[in-house]
């Protein structure tokens, strides 16, 4: 407690960051992740090219596609938007198969009564199939969003910085309150987006508990 | 009036589904789309609305190709009550019975009224317009699909297999308030049902596909079972079909016969028949064997066996009322379920003999 109460303002400040490096690939993640995964139900063919090759996009180490978005995006190396890119990457590549799955929960009888009553693709994808897939997608998101807290404290290491400072900065200095404090921000934030995101999930899906 | 004109519809692999399908459907009735499970019978509603396209063939709506009409605006104007209701899970009840209105354009307050009363019409309590689909019974669901079906008030309904997964009592009662609204309504409804029972009863006209999607017989109820085309048809149509024809044909004149009744606390008289039929308010409740009673009447006495046909029923109701009564004479009552004398088996074959039915 001793060196949060002396460092409260640096916490915050990188508490932060953190949650805008963590919450903006999220939200542009499910954004792409939207019509890829929609695709992927669309056509037979592409949901296996589609899942596998997102699924192998997640094993990429997280250093090396950081280190990596500088050259395909001819950025600056220390622009926070290298790590905000790879982030939307793994967010996506989370959520294709949810968006996917979610979409294919629908029950083929309620996809064909929307059908039969009159429903165009587009709307119906919007009033009847999202609604539908939002708890599969709740909990796609949920993952993305734990996993994202987790892999943007590696950022500290091409020099973005946000929690995982504490982290590297505390273990090289052999600072236990810096370390201490890190790991629980961390901890809490992961809580605090899970909880955020199982409300609006919740929010969404009133039938659910009816 | 629907009209298929040699519509085949071949699926890719080539499972030939409905095979040179020509078939009229009248306006104002109900047509019965009967036959074995795989024969086409979805196929065949489906081409109508245009969910499936035929391979071949022309399908038209009062005379104008469904083919030519943009499909969802089609749609909008057929209503269709799906096999298991298919209500949207996530809409409440209301909302789900809104969802054409709303389709069509309609004003969230025009689309509920109008949700309101088809839910009224369909017997539906109000106090189910707030729930969600999961929190309804299999019938209830089945009541929400066809007030969906019908709420922007389309001439056409669509129906599949709608009351296949209800148990037997709530089929009945769905089965008779679909008649009771129909006659109302007029509309043209195609019904499609594997079960015979079920296209006999609701069908004015019975189409019966054989599998390969062949038309082997379209016919009204009566002329179905009194002139199967062929073997298929008449193994379709399974047992008692001599029986099940008395449902169908207008009931002979026949003479009614007054009946000395008893009220529940009397005594039967000394030269009392051997069965007496007990009346409390002009309302028939059993019959009494006179000699099995000690002093007077009580419920116990009571023998339930007999059905009761009313006035208006057909011969089978009736036969069945004679059959069924243990003093062999049928009770019949009149509209408000009074009795009004009783019927004999033997005199109502002899009139269906002579063939004044
Ligand atoms: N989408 C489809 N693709 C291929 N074959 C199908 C498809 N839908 C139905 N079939 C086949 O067409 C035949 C008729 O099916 P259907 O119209 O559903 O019959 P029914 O409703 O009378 O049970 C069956 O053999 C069925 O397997
Ligand atoms: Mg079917």
């Amino acid at each position: 407690m001793g060196w949060l109460s002396t460092h409260g303002g640096d916490v915050w400040t990188l508490l932060l960051q953190h949650v805008w490096l963590a919450a903006v690939p999220l939200v542009i993640g499910l954004l792409v992740a939207l019509p890829l995964g929609w695709a992927a139900r669309r056509w037979r063919a592409a949901y296996p090219i589609l899942v596998t090759t997102s699924g192998l996009l997640y094993t990429v180490p997280s250093l090396a596609l950081f280190i990596l978005m500088p050259l395909i995006l001819g950025t600056r190396i220390l622009d926070p938007i290298n790590v905000v890119a790879a982030m939307t990457v793994y967010t996506v590549a989370l959520l294709v198969r949810s968006v996917a799955d979610g979409l294919g929960a629908v029950p083929e009888d309620v996809r064909a009564a929307a059908t039969a009553m009159g429903y165009r693709g587009f709307r119906r994808l919007l009033a009847v199939d999202l609604p539908l897939a939002v708890p599969v997608l709740t909990a796609g998101l949920r993952v993305a969003a734990v996993s994202n807290v987790s892999i943007v404290s590696v950022a500290s290491l091409i020099g973005v910085a946000q929690l995982g400072n504490l982290l590297t900065d505390g273990y090289n200095r052999a600072i236990n309150g810096e370390l201490i404090t890190g790991i629980v921000a961390c901890l809490l934030l992961a809580l605090a987006f899970d909880w955020i995101i199982r409300g609006i999930g919740r929010a969404l899906t009133p039938w659910t508990r009816a | 009036m629907i009209r298929f004109d040699d519509v085949t519809k071949e699926y890719p692999g080539g499972t030939v589904a409905v095979n040179g399908l020509s078939l009229t459907i009248p306006t104002g009735q109900i047509t019965a789309l009967v036959g074995p499970s795989g024969c086409g019978k979805t196929t065949s509603l489906r081409m109508i609305n245009r969910m499936i396209e035929p391979t071949r063939g022309l399908i038209s709506i009062d005379g104008k190709g469904v083919a030519d009409l943009d499909a969802a605006t089609l749609r909008r104007g057929i209503g269709y009550v799906i096999q298991h209701a298919g209500l949207f899970p996530h809409r409440t009840v209301l909302d789900n019975v809104a969802t054409v209105p709303r389709l069509l354009g309609w004003d969230r307050a025009k689309s509920r009224a109008a949700a309101q009363d088809w839910m009224e019409r369909v017997g539906l309590s109000a106090d189910l317009a707030d729930r969600y689909p999961s929190q309804l019974s299999g019938g209830q669901q089945q009541r929400v699909g066809v007030a969906r079906a019908l709420a922007a008030d389309p001439p056409i309904l669509l129906m599949d297999e709608p009351f296949s997964a209800v148990d037997p009592v709530v089929r009945q009662q769905l089965q008779s308030e679909l008649l009771r609204l129909q006659a109302e309504l007029h509309k043209t409804i195609v019904f499609v049902t594997h079960d015979i029972d079920e296209a006999l009863l609701l069908g004015n006209q019975v189409a019966v596909l054989r599998v390969g999607g062949i038309l082997a017989q379209v016919a009204r109820p009566a002329d179905l079972l009194a002139a199967p085309a062929d073997d298929f048809v008449a193994d379709f149509l399974g047992h008692d079909r001599g029986i099940r024809a008395l449902s169908f044909v207008g009931m002979p004149r026949l003479p009614l016969h007054p009946e000395l009744t008893l009220a529940l606390g009397e005594v039967p008289p000394a030269d009392a028949p051997d069965w007496m039929l007990v009346v409390e308010g002009g309302h028939p409740l059993g019959w009494v064997r006179t000699a099995g009673v000690q002093g007077a009447v009580d419920t116990s006495d009571l023998n339930r066996s007999g059905t009761v046909a009313s006035l208006t029923a057909s011969p089978r109701e009736v036969l069945d009322a004679a059959l069924s009564s243990p003093a062999r004479r049928g009770v019949l009552v009149d509209d408000a379920g009074e009795f009004v004398g009783t019927v004999r088996a033997s005199e109502l074959a002899t009139l269906l003999e002579a063939g004044q039915a």
